[in-house]
């Protein structure tokens, strides 16, 4: 079933409540085409387990992997993607654009 | 995000009611605005035209660099006529983010065979409209053809400011709605808002073509309501 946003969210909080250790990634800056626009989500929880997007699919891998370092350190993340980034060669925007991701912990 | 901010935030989602959330940059602190509340808040102007715009955004203002996550409520779709067009269009608007209800009086229209896993509400529109709520975040589409039907659900739905109202019918069978629309009191200005005939010109043929058309219109005004005025 394809996800809503307030979807996205209600797992969001399901998930949280049912004891596991969840973050919650949000698309706060967006240049140039960007595949999603500013405010979209994308939860996820201490398994890897996500729902929902920041992207077309580019860059979930990368910050999944991050959300679970957020979820260790408690600490809140800014993370850049873009195709002009040093870690382009690994994760990047086909589409020429730059996004700006803020990732929490839910707690 | 504190949990009991993303509760309050889902139940005020499922309430109907948009909301902000403040998040500062980079610290973080984080603090939600209900939209009734927005009035007194320190960021009351930035906030109040987030709102407007509906949009998500970064703002720098003098008290520091915010985030604004605008969580307006998920639109709606209201349709008279459980017809065959409703088949097509109550699936392809779920698709796409909306909650769907059907009203038609007509039994054996509005049956739950037809529409598996559609609300349907077998009243006149006199009385299935009002508990419904209709609100700017709602699109409402008639589809009766039948005056009886949609006349009444129209006015009620131009009286709540549906962000689209739209109905079915050639370019006469529209002209003849005007006058009667018209001679019920509904003012010029609130019958210029019907989009008819419905949809975007697309040569839709099949119900499920013209089901297409009438949500690309919906979309339009959703997403661009300032252009492209009808």
């Amino acid at each position: 079933m394809l996800a809503r946003d307030e979807d996205i969210l209600k797992t969001a909080e399901a998930w949280r409540k049912s004891g596991r250790r969840v973050a919650l990634a949000t698309v706060v800056e967006t240049w140039g085409s960007a595949p999603r626009p500013v405010g979209s989500n994308l939860v996820i929880d201490d398994q890897g387990n996500f729902l929902g997007s920041v992207s077309g699919g580019c860059v979930e891998g990368a910050v999944v992997t991050e959300a679970i370092d957020v979820i260790e350190s408690g600490k809140p993340k800014t993370l850049e993607f873009g195709v002009a980034d040093e870690i382009a060669w690994k994760v990047g925007l086909s589409c020429g654009g730059t996004i700006r991701v803020y990732v929490e912990n839910i707690d | 995000m504190r949990l009991d901010i993303l509760h309050t935030l889902n139940a005020e989602r499922a309430a109907r009611r948009a909301v902000i959330v403040v998040t500062e940059q980079p610290g973080g602190a984080q603090r939600l605005v209900k939209a009734v509340d927005v009035a007194s808040d320190p960021l009351c102007e930035q906030l109040q035209a987030q709102l407007r715009s509906g949009r998500s955004g970064m703002i720098e203002s003098p008290l520091g660099r915010y985030f604004l996550t605008v969580h307006a409520p998920s639109p709606r779709l209201v349709i008279t006529g459980a017809v065959h067009i409703s088949q097509a269009l109550a699936p392809v608007a779920g698709l796409a983010g909306y909650d769907v209800t059907i009203v038609d009086p007509r039994t054996a229209f509005a049956s739950p065979e037809r529409f598996p896993d559609v609300r349907v509400i077998a009243e006149w529109p006199q009385v299935a409209l009002p508990p419904l709520a209709i609100d700017r975040y709602t699109a409402f589409v008639a589809l009766t053809h039948d005056p009886k039907i949609d006349d009444d659900a129209l006015t009620h739905a131009l009286a709540h400011d549906c962000f689209y109202v739209g109905a079915l019918g050639s370019r006469k069978t529209h002209a003849r709605r005007v006058e009667r629309l018209a001679a019920a009191g509904v003012s010029p200005t609130a019958i210029a808002r019907i989009h008819a005939p419905i949809g975007l010109a697309i040569g839709a043929v099949s119900p499920a073509e013209i089901a297409i058309a009438i949500l690309a219109e919906i979309t339009l005004r959703l997403r661009l309501p300032a252009d492209n005025g009808r």
